[in-house]
């Protein structure tokens, strides 16, 4: 039992700061719009493309997308990489013992992530990195320090690097986008990911309208009733 | 009212059957069309019907809920996204159910407030308000239970640091700590158990509980803002209340006035502020439970923070944490021992001093501000300056924790005192309305 509880403490030594180090980072603001479905669609795109072969998103099934506009089809078509069946939810081959191995950490799920980080967080993150030799991957992240994910997005930004004085990034080599372009592909991304954490958001935002409407009016009603009924307490 | 028990029978019908053998229109006449309250309840009185309505509303939806959830270390976290992706109005429900646990605290909160600016504890309405508190302790069981089980880190860690509480006790703290997660760590088998006493025990007991603070209720009547007994002054040939009214239709129809605003902040958060800035729904608890993985920061829910501030303001007295656990518990018992601290002759703060109204003033700074600090780092205005005396390298969080902890305490320790002493004016025999 001591043996456990010290193992423990180091457990919470070694962890404690890994993940929420820079709390006091400015972050930029990322262009969220759960309207704008053209946004999500490409975003959906690229998380399937780039994002769903480490990370899984074993809380969103496929068919969801019929939410931002895409049928059946469309999905069955063109996204339906990792399942049979449009039902099916959106989970990934690698096992989290393979993961732990080859990144030496597993990478999270991403189906509720932008509710644990916020979307500015991973808009920030994903334009954080910079090449650094010191790294195992070869990549850092000015918002995630020693992240142990390699910039899998690194030939459509090209490479970063960091200027110490000044504490920001220098684009060194371009990629195959330029700098507004990547921007706007983070931003689809995270536009989807914020979409994929609630999907019931967008009914949830709409609903509320008409059930304020109700509650207004009911309101209304009962200040009459009870103005009725008290009229003859003196 | 304390009249004597009315036996009203209809005389024909399926009313006349039902009260051959069940006094169901005795019942209507004795607490609702005929039971009389004080007709000039304020602002205040509303929270008390609206605890009832939130009580509903999480049993209801808990039900629900239920239906869906697995209790399980594996799939709780899982389940809990089920509801809120592929339940249909999953989503609804399950927020309908966070928020309502957080809006239960503000309404009880406001109704204890209320009990204790109109001195509604005091004489004869002790059991009332015993029965209050016991219902305030059953419900931050039912809270803490319930926080564990979306299996999200901060639940997790959340109930592992206040189990851990438990160990501070001499002597049987380890043994007993163990004894209730049922293993050396929070895992499966703690969460079944919460789960266990979520659903089933404590809300049996929250509804017994419920059920006796009304009987208590309708035996001594309600008190009212100017804390007059309307019981003593009867209509001579009715020896009905004067100032009193029928619950319902008055109270009824007035209450849902309460219920229409409640509703309408509810829809609010639900619909447009279900996280209410982490304050409700922590970001935090987006992520599983890793038993590996302590987040930098624990903190519990909003309504636990006043006194989870006290907890960690108490100094460790020879290495051991159980006076600061002590003076958290006996933060919470404290409005426990109201009818017997409060000696003034009058019971509404109308009617008090200056000094009752400041020490007041006070006691409800100290439960902001710790409050507050409990939701933070106790490094987060950073610490004095090595150069002072005493303090100096102490975080100054914690200092200010020490200073309003003791203001806290001092309300109720020094209550026989300052009520006491205190200037009271004269009170009406009649309430003003």
């Amino acid at each position: 039992m001591k043996i456990l509880t010290k193992l423990f403490l180091i457990f919470i030594f070694v962890f404690s700061n890994a993940g929420f180090a820079n709390e006091h980072l400015t972050l930029d603001k990322a262009p969220i719009d759960l309207n704008d479905q053209a946004s999500l669609q490409r975003g959906a795109k690229t998380f399937i493309n780039y994002c769903l072969n480490c990370h899984s998103a074993n809380y969103m099934r496929y068919n969801r997308l019929k939410d931002i506009g895409l049928s059946d089809n469309l999905i069955k078509e063109n996204l339906l990489f990792t399942a049979e069946k449009v039902g099916e939810p959106m989970k990934i081959a690698m096992t989290k013992k393979d993961a732990k191995a080859w990144f030496g950490a597993n990478p999270p799920d991403l189906s509720v992530e932008v509710r644990a980080r916020g979307s500015d967080w991973i808009y920030s993150y994903l334009r954080g990195y910079y090449r650094d030799s010191s790294r195992p991957t070869g990549w850092n992240n000015t918002v995630f320090d020693k992240t142990a994910m390699p910039h899998i997005l690194w030939k459509l930004q090209g490479d970063q690097k960091l200027n110490e004085e000044h504490h920001t990034l220098e684009l060194v080599k371009p990629g195959t986008l330029s700098v507004k372009e990547y921007d706007a592909l983070v931003g689809d991304l995270v536009n989807y990911l914020t979409f994929m954490s609630e999907p019931s958001k967008i009914k949830r935002l709409h609903m509320g309208y008409y059930v304020l409407l109700f509650l207004g009016l009911l309101l209304v009603l009962t200040i009459k009733l009870k103005k009725e009924f008290w009229k003859d307490i003196k | 009212m304390k009249t004597e028990i009315k036996t009203k029978k209809s005389k024909g019908g399926l009313m006349a059957w039902v009260d051959e053998r069940f006094p169901l229109s005795s019942l209507i006449t004795n607490h609702l069309t005929e039971y009389y309250a004080p007709k000039n309840f304020n602002f205040w009185y509303f929270f008390g019907s609206l605890a009832m309505l939130v009580l509903v509303l999480q049993l209801v939806t808990g039900i629900f809920l239920t239906m869906h959830y697995k209790p399980d270390a594996e799939l709780a976290f899982g389940s809990v996204e089920y509801i809120m992706r592929d339940v249909s109005f999953g989503w609804l429900i399950r927020y309908m159910h966070s928020t309502g646990a957080s809006m239960f605290f503000v309404v009880v909160y406001l109704h204890m407030f209320r009990g204790l600016i109109y001195g509604s504890y005091k004489n004869p309405r002790e059991l009332l308000w015993l029965f209050g508190v016991a219902i305030f302790l059953c419900l931050m069981g039912e809270a803490f239970f319930g926080y564990l089980l979306p299996w999200g880190q901060m639940s997790y860690w959340g109930a592992q640091v206040i189990v851990n509480l438990f160990s501070a006790i001499p002597f049987v703290g380890p043994d007993l700590s163990e004894w209730l997660r049922g293993d050396y760590l929070v895992s499966d088998a703690t969460l079944n158990r919460f789960f266990a006493f979520h659903v089933i025990a404590l809300p049996l007991a929250l509804c017994g509980l419920v059920f006796v603070h009304l009987v208590a209720l309708h035996e001594v009547g309600s008190n009212n803002p100017d804390g007059v007994e309307i019981k003593k002054n009867l209509d001579k040939k009715t020896s009905i209340p004067l100032d009193g009214i029928p619950f319902h239709p008055y109270y009824t129809v007035k209450d849902l006035v309460g219920v229409s605003v409640f509703l309408i902040v509810f829809a609010l958060i639900i619909f447009y502020l279900p996280e209410m800035g982490g304050y409700f729904l922590e970001a935090n608890n987006f992520i599983p439970a890793d038993p590996l993985k302590t987040p930098a920061h624990i903190a519990p829910v909003w309504y636990f923070t006043p006194y989870y501030s006290i907890l960690r303001a108490v100094p460790p007295v020879l290495n051991s944490q159980f006076p600061g656990v002590a003076a958290m518990g006996l933060s919470v018992l404290a409005f426990a021992f109201l009818p017997w601290l409060d000696k003034s002759k009058v019971r509404s703060i109308r009617y008090k001093g200056n000094l009752f109204k400041r020490w007041i003033a006070l006691f409800v700074v100290s439960f902001f501000v710790l409050g507050y600090l409990g939701t933070v780092p106790s490094n987060v205005w950073g610490q004095f300056s090595n150069s002072i005396p005493v303090i100096g390298g102490v975080d100054k969080a914690t200092v200010v924790a020490r200073i309003f902890t003791i203001t806290y305490f001092l309300f109720f320790a020094l209550m026989p005192y300052y009520s006491k002493k205190d200037k009271t004016k004269p009170v009406p025999t009649r309430v003003s309305y």
